[in-house]
């Protein structure tokens, strides 16, 4: 037994860390770690889905206003260009399960230009134009209408959800920057990418929180 | 395993205390035994500041008019004294501490699965720690450890955000802690060790796990909701703009109702350890036992309204939440009857941490059938806010998680340090804690039924001799919790050296020596046997090394 | 832990279903299905996601324990929820029965 775990040690290879007996335990310990972390994560969005709810059913007319005052049309295409970046997300983690190590580096930077430009239309087509139209319950809030206190909780509501998504999204950018720089340090392989499949995993986790979060918000009650 | 190797004194060995040296060498840890014990360290603070405040109370509920305190610093005493206890000690109490230690040995792995999330999660508790005795010292805070809106959003000009803060940036210490565990669960048990072989500990680690995966983030948002209605006042909680008061407390009691659970399950846990062990038997209907812990980490969720009966919430869901509420009567009752069907016929000795699980037992059956009396909705109406409640919680809490958490510092503190403590002194700290808690909390179910009301700093002169007795015998456990502090200390330095396995139990734990090494184990365990595999009394043979 | 390395068509394909069922979510909207249109919005957005947990994060090769664990993240959150609405979808004063507590029928303290 002595003998076997003296060998075993001596050919531990890099990656593996010293209280895991294989690589794969490793691997999948990671991946259950990071699945575990994303139930909490779907409880963390999940507070506010659920008074969202209750609210959404309150004051349905005034946040069907509110959701009218959105511009669909950039929904829509943050909605592609999001999923653009779950799509280079996948061909990423599937060029590292390859060890096509050029190829993991240019998916994971078009999956960071994609995000960027998730980020960007939202802030400079979306939130400043809500500013002006005077729409941030906290900033600028003036709202003609008979409904306007429920107007002002949509947007509360919209605001809290998609500024928490996008602050999700600017996680994920920070630790594609790290994945960026080990993968040229050609650190990922067919041996070891958890890390590049673990954020991949976060990376289409606040996909699918994007996928709920624009009908949700854009498309309440219908656009006719 | 080498008796040689196991008996000789710690100075001759290495072990993870003595393997380095140096402030660094603990800061910078990832040595889950070492990451252990920088919890026990700041629990044990956080412990203290609270029985402070504790004590300061029922100083001041002497006289009836409040001897002490103004009534605002009342106000923020109970309110403190409420969030230290339980963010910040009860909560990291036996996950943490105990936790820590023991899983990965447990499991007979060389350390959790993330070590580096482990040390991670101690420097957020701390960061909240610190927050909050910011929040203490700068002024305090007076929304009750519930932080209730409206009050909490509109009218407190205490120090609420600080608080806050503090609780919400302890959770995801809580949050990383549980899903390194159930990750060691799952990945890292050694050979032989199937689900059904694992000690009962882990079982009520693994819930409790699942709680502080699942509930923890909902409080999270509650509490961060609160941050943003108190910035930017934009009214989700404000009945004046169409909030909602009430829709707080479903998000607030969703994760606090469970966690009342990840207070008590780990206890559950210690306690199945302690009485096998001193009565040398295996455990009555282990599946049972095991199945329980994961049917009550399931139904804690579904019972969270019964905080709410007399909030203005439905009586259609209140009625719904009350029969929920029963049902976690059915798992927690078979806990207890198995254990009093594992003392039959044991061959039961009394050592220190036996007479804490035995006080346990006890204490947690009143405080679960006091719990009944609140579950149903036409008594919660009478009793709800009322000293009754406070006398309910505390004897699950401190009757229950506070009397487990001494016994299974007890019961594994050879292992931890190496040392034995000094068993007279702590079969007599044993006894002074529970006389001194029936003392301050049984007088309590008495004034809450006779109608005294919570959270107040004065009340009617009929109630002062109850309250008398509530105060001294506040003073006798606060003297019952000084101390082990004193013994455990001087054991570090002063007693005897303790061999690999001083209670003669089952388990791997007791395999290693004690202290253990870094690595936990010299040769990696492999299980061959069912938990508990204490020989049939009168055979001789029970908790013998075979 | 077998590696499945999915082919790159399986994934092209998985994102075009995707873009297809966004634009069919953005044109049912301007339809009037009455209340239907929430129903519609949000079975599309569940079988975007089923889609993306299924083939972008490997779900269909997963162990059945991490199929477990996602299965019990929704339910919790469905519990969230339901109780939740449970009680503010219920939530007015119930009728009093005829002669509860009205000031004529006071019933007299017990001595």
């Amino acid at each position: 037994m002595t003998d076997a775990s003296a060998a075993h040690s001596s050919q531990h290879p890099p990656y593996l860390a010293h209280h895991f007996t294989d690589i794969e335990q490793q691997n999948e310990s990671g991946t259950l770690g990071m699945w575990l972390f994303l139930l909490t994560e779907i409880m963390f969005f999940g507070g506010l889905f659920a008074m969202y709810a209750v609210y959404r059913l309150k004051f349905f007319e005034a946040f069907r206003e509110g959701s009218h005052r959105l511009n669909v049309a950039f929904g829509a295409l943050n909605t592609a260009v999001l999923i653009g970046s779950s799509l280079t997300m996948a061909l990423a983690v599937r060029a590292a399960q390859l060890s096509r190590r050029k190829a993991i580096i240019f998916f994971i930077i078009l999956t960071m230009i994609l995000g960027i430009a998730f980020i960007g239309i939202k802030l400079n087509y979306e939130w400043s134009a809500d500013y002006r139209e005077g729409l941030v319950p906290w900033m600028s809030f003036h709202v003609e209408s008979p409904n306007a206190p429920g107007v002002r909780l949509f947007f509360c509501f919209y605001f809290f959800m998609t500024g928490l998504h996008a602050l999700h999204m600017v996680i994920g950018l920070g630790i594609m920057c790290v994945l960026l720089r080990m993968a040229a340090k050609g650190r990922f392989d067919e041996g070891y990418f958890a890390p590049v499949e673990v954020t991949g995993l976060y990376w289409h986790f606040v996909d699918i929180v994007w996928i709920f979060l624009f009908p949700l918000l854009y498309l309440i009650g219908g656009r006719y | 395993m080498s008796a040689a190797l196991a008996e000789a004194p710690p100075e001759t060995r290495v072990h993870y205390l003595n393997a380095n040296y140096g402030i660094k060498s603990w800061l910078l840890t990832t040595d889950h035994k070492r990451i252990a014990l920088l919890y026990l360290a700041s629990i044990t603070l956080m412990f203290f500041v609270g029985g402070a405040m504790a004590v300061m109370m029922r100083i001041h509920l002497i006289d009836p008019a409040g001897a002490l305190v103004h009534p605002d610093t009342y106000n923020k005493l109970f309110t403190m004294h409420g969030v230290m206890m339980i963010f910040f000690f009860l909560i990291p109490s036996i996950p943490a501490v105990l936790g820590n230690f023991l899983v990965p040995i447990m499991v007979g792995a060389k350390d959790l699965a993330f070590p580096r999330i482990n040390l991670l999660s101690w420097y957020i508790f701390i960061i909240g720690a610190s927050l909050t005795l910011y929040a203490m010292v700068s002024g305090g805070v007076d929304t009750g450890w519930t932080f209730y809106t409206p009050y909490s959003t509109t009218y407190a000009n205490s120090q609420v955000m600080a608080t806050a803060l503090g609780v919400f940036v302890s959770g995801f210490s809580s949050i990383l802690t549980g899903l390194n565990f159930i990750v060691t669960i799952h990945k890292m048990r050694a050979p032989g060790l199937t689900w059904f072989r694992m000690p009962l500990f882990l079982w009520a680690i693994y819930a409790t796990s699942i709680i502080q995966v699942l509930g923890t983030p909902v409080v999270a948002i509650a509490i961060f909701l609160i941050g943003l209605e108190r910035l930017f006042h934009v009214g989700i909680f404000d009945p004046a703009v169409g909030g909602d008061p009430i829709l707080f407390q479903h998000l607030f009691w969703f994760y606090s109702h469970p966690a009342v659970y990840i207070m008590i399950l780990p206890g559950m846990g210690v306690i199945s350890e302690i009485i096998t062990c001193f009565s040398r038997k295996k455990i009555f209907g282990y599946h049972f036992v095991a199945f329980s812990s994961m049917a009550i980490a399931v139904i804690s969720f579904l019972v969270w309204g019964h905080h709410m009966f007399v909030t203005g919430m439905s009586v259609y869901a209140a009625l719904i939440f009350s029969v929920l509420s029963f049902l976690v009567a059915i798992p927690s009752a078979i806990k207890v009857f198995n254990w009093t069907a594992t003392l039959y016929q044991g061959s039961i000795s009394y050592e220190a941490p036996m007479l804490y699980a035995l006080g346990f037992i006890g204490l947690f059956t009143m405080g679960g059938l006091t719990g009944l009396f609140l579950a149903s909705l036409a008594t919660d109406v009478h009793l709800n806010g009322t000293y009754f409640i406070v006398a309910h919680f505390h004897y699950i809490m401190v009757g229950g998680a506070v009397m487990a958490y001494l016994g299974g510092i007890h019961f594994w503190w050879p292992k931890i340090s190496g040392r034995m403590f000094p068993d007279t002194w702590a079969r007599l700290a044993a006894a002074i804690v529970f006389i001194g808690f029936n003392l301050t909390f049984f007088p309590q179910f008495m004034l809450g039924y006779l109608g005294m009301p919570r959270r107040y700093a004065t009340y009617p002169a009929e109630f002062q001799v109850l309250n008398v007795m509530s105060s001294a015998g506040a003073s006798i456990l606060g003297l019952g919790y000084m101390i082990p502090l004193i013994y455990l200390f001087w054991s570090i330095r002063y007693g005897p050296v303790a061999p690999a396995n001083p209670w003669r139990a089952k388990g791997l734990e007791w395999q290693t020596s004690s202290p253990p090494p870094t690595q936990n184990f010299e040769v990696p365990p492999v299980v061959t046997e069912e938990a508990y595999a204490y020989g049939p009394p009168g055979s001789g043979r029970e908790g013998a090394h075979d | 832990m077998s590696v499945h390395v999915e082919p790159v068509w399986l994934y092209v394909l998985v994102f075009l279903c995707l873009m297809v069922l966004t634009a069919t979510t953005v044109g049912v909207a301007f339809v009037d299905l009455g209340s239907f249109n929430t129903l519609v919005a949000l079975t599309i957005a569940v079988i975007k996601m089923l889609l993306v947990v299924t083939f972008f994060m490997h779900v269909r090769h997963s162990t059945a324990l991490t199929k477990v664990f996602i299965a019990a993240g929704f339910l919790w959150l469905l519990l969230l929820i339901a109780f939740t609405l449970t009680d503010v979808g219920t939530r007015q004063i119930p009728q009093q029965p005829e002669g509860w507590g009205s000031a004529t029928t006071v019933v007299p303290p017990p001595k």
